[in-house]
C-alpha cells in the first residue's frame, strides 16, 4: 500500500497527466506532486496521485526492476499485487 | 569497482545492477556489523513494503547473523483497531454502501468482518482507490462511506480528493494513521531493543526527512530513509548500521531521487488543511498520541462519524470469544516477537482463514512471511 509505482508523463491536461505504466497508458492526478512535470518526466505514484516528480536521469534502473517485478513474478505474489493494484488506482485513458 | 567508497553518495548513485553488487553489499553490511563487536544489533523498519522486499528477495538470508531487522507497526491495515473496523461493519450493516481497499475486507472487527458483512447481503465494494469510489458514488443516490485506511501516504489522496469536492452522498470514514509518533511508542517501550529505525521512502517523500530529526536527537537513535529496491534496503541498513556503531543520532537520507530533506509541500498542505491527528489506539500496539488523522471540522459534512449514528455498543455487547485471544499481532508489530513466535501462526492461522490482521494484509508481517520464506532469490534477470 505504500509501495507506489513510477511511470513515464506522456502528456498533461490540466490537473491530470497520461502516464505510461509498462506500456499502458492511465490516467493520474497532479493535485499534490511536489514540483511542475513534463512529458519525458517520471512521477512516483501511489492510490492515483502522482506524489513525486523523478527527473529522467534519476529514474535509474527502478523501471526495470518493476517491469521485471511484473513480468516474472507468481499471479499470488504480494508485492506485485500491490503495484498491480497501484496501477488499478489509476484512471483509463480517456476517449478523445 | 568499489561502490562503496563514498558512503555518503551512495545513496545518491545507487542503481539496479547485477546480483553480485547486492553481495558485495551484504559482505560490507556483514563487516560492519561485526565491527560493532557485540550482538545482536537490532534495527526496526517501519514500513510493509520494506518487509515484503526483504522477504520476497530473500534478504534475510544474506543479513548477517549479528543483525536483526524487525519489521515494526508499519501495515496500516493490521493497525487499524478493531473499533474502527466496527464502525465500517455497523455502518455497512445499516444500508450504507461501503467502499474499502481489498486489504481490509477481511480483517476481523470485534465480531465480524466487511466480508461477513458482504455476505450477509451488505454493500460492501472493494476499490484500488478513492477516485474510483467517489466515481463509484457519482453513479448512485446511495449513502457511500469512503473506509479511508493507510498512512501520510495514503491519506494525502484522500485529502486531495476531499479538497477537489465530492458528490452530496458521498462521506469518508477515516482510519488513516501518522508514522512519526508510533516511532516514539516504540522508541519508549521499555522492553525495545530498536537501536535505529529504516524509514519509508514513499511516507518520507511526503513529510521530508526533517520530521524524523528531533526524533533522532530526543530518543537518541538514527533514522536511515530509504527505498524499496533490494540494494536501497542493503545501503539503507550499511548506513544505519555505521551509524549505530558510530553513536550518531543523525537522520540519513539514503533516497535522495524520491525523498527531500522538506519533503512534498503541496501534499503536507493538502493532509493538514483536511486532517487534524488525534491520540487513538493501533491495534494491539498502545494509545498513540497524535496518531489518528480526523476530518477537521470544516469538513464535517464529509466525515461519516459525524454524518451517521455509528452504535459501537450494539455490536459490543455480543463477546467475542475466538481464537484472536492466542493472536500475538500487537507484539510482532512492537518488534518483540518474530511470527514463528506465535503458537497460530501456519496452524490455525494462515492466509485462508486469518486470525490477526498481520496475516490478512499484503503488508502484514505474517502474511509476508508465510508467502516469501526466507531464502535468498536476488535472481532478477539472471
Amino acid at each position: 500500500m505504500c509501495l507506489g509505482v513510477p511511470g513515464e508523463v506522456v502528456s498533461i491536461d490540466g490537473n491530470t497527466a497520461t502516464v505510461d505504466f509498462f506500456g499502458v497508458r492511465r490516467q493520474v492526478r497532479l493535485d499534490i506532486v511536489d514540483e511542475p512535470v513534463k512529458p519525458g518526466d517520471y512521477v512516483m505514484n501511489h492510490v492515483g496521485f502522482a506524489i513525486r516528480r523523478i527527473a529522467p536521469e534519476e529514474i535509474g534502473e527502478t523501471i526495470a526492476l518493476y517491469e521485471l517485478l511484473l513480468r516474472t513474478a507468481a499471479e499470488e505474489d504480494l508485492m506485485a499485487a500491490d503495484v498491480r493494484g497501484e496501477i488499478g488506482a489509476t484512471e483509463g485513458e480517456r476517449s478523445a | 569497482m568499489n561502490v562503496l567508497r563514498n558512503r555518503d553518495e551512495l545513496g545518491a548513485h545507487l542503481r539496479f545492477q547485477e546480483p553480485g553488487k547486492a553481495r558485495e553489499m551484504a559482505a560490507t553490511l556483514a563487516h560492519v556489523t561485526r565491527s560493532i563487536g557485540r550482538e545482536p544489533v537490532s534495527v526496526m523498519h517501519v514500513c510493509g513494503s520494506h518487509e515484503q522486499a526483504i522477504a520476497r528477495y530473500g534478504l534475510r538470508a544474506v543479513f548477517p547473523r549479528e543483525l536483526d531487522v524487525i519489521m515494526g507497526p508499519g501495515c496500516p491495515v493490521c493497525v487499524t483497531d478493531v473499533p474502527e473496523v466496527d464502525e465500517a461493519v455497523l455502518l455497512a450493516a445499516q444500508g450504507v454502501r461501503v467502499f474499502t481497499y481489498g486489504d481490509m475486507l477481511r480483517v476481523p472487527g470485534s465480531v465480524k468482518s466487511l466480508a461477513d458483512v458482504k455476505a450477509e447481503g451488505g454493500k460492501v465494494d472493494v476499490v484500488y482507490g478513492i477516485g474510483q469510489a467517489v466515481q463509484l458514488a457519482c453513479e448512485t443516490q446511495e449513502e457511500c462511506v469512503f473506509f479511508a485506511s493507510g498512512f501520510e501516504t495514503t491519506a494525502v489522496a484522500t485529502a486531495a480528493v476531499i479538497l477537489a469536492g465530492v458528490p452530496e452522498n458521498f462521506s469518508v470514514l477515516s482510519a488513516h494513521k501518522y508514522i512519526p509518533p508510533v516511532m516514539e511508542i516504540v522508541a519508549e517501550m521499555p522492553q525495545t531493543r530498536i537501536e535505529g529505525f529504516l524509514a519509508a521512502g514513499h511516507a518520507a517523500a511526503i513529510t521530508g526527512s526533517a520530521i524524523f530529526e528531533r526524533f533522532a536527537e530526543r530518543y537518541k537513535l538514527p533514522v536511515v530513509v530509504t527505498g524499496f529496491e533490494p540494494l536501497d534496503i542493503l545501503a539503507g541498513l550499511i548506513r544505519l548500521v555505521e551509524l549505530v556503531r558510530d553513536g550518531r543520532a543523525e537522520v540519513a537520507n539514503m533516497y535522495p531521487r524520491c525523498v527531500t530533506r522538506e519533503g512534498n509541500r503541496p501534499a503536507q498542505e493538502a493532509l493538514w488543511s483536511v486532517f487534524r491527528p488525534i491520540g487513538g489506539r493501533w491495534r494491539g500496539i498502545a494509545h498513540v498520541p497524535n496518531g489518528n488523522l480526523r476530518l477537521r471540522d470544516r469538513f464535517a459534512h464529509v466525515d461519516a462519524r459525524r454524518r451517521f449514528t455509528i452504535d459501537l455498543h450494539q455490536l459490543w455487547d455480543r463477546a467475542p470469544a475466538n481464537l484472536t485471544q492466542h493472536c500475538i499481532c500487537g507484539d510482532i508489530m512492537a518488534g518483540i516477537a518474530a511470527p514463528t513466535g506465535c503458537s497460530l501462526y501456519g496452524n490455525q492461522c494462515d492466509p485462508d482463514h486469518p486470525v490477526g490482521a498481520c496475516m490478512v494484509s499484503s503488508e502484514g508481517t505474517c502474511r509476508i512471511w508465510h508467502q516469501y520464506g526466507g531464502h535468498l532469490d536476488l535472481g532478477y534477470g539472471s
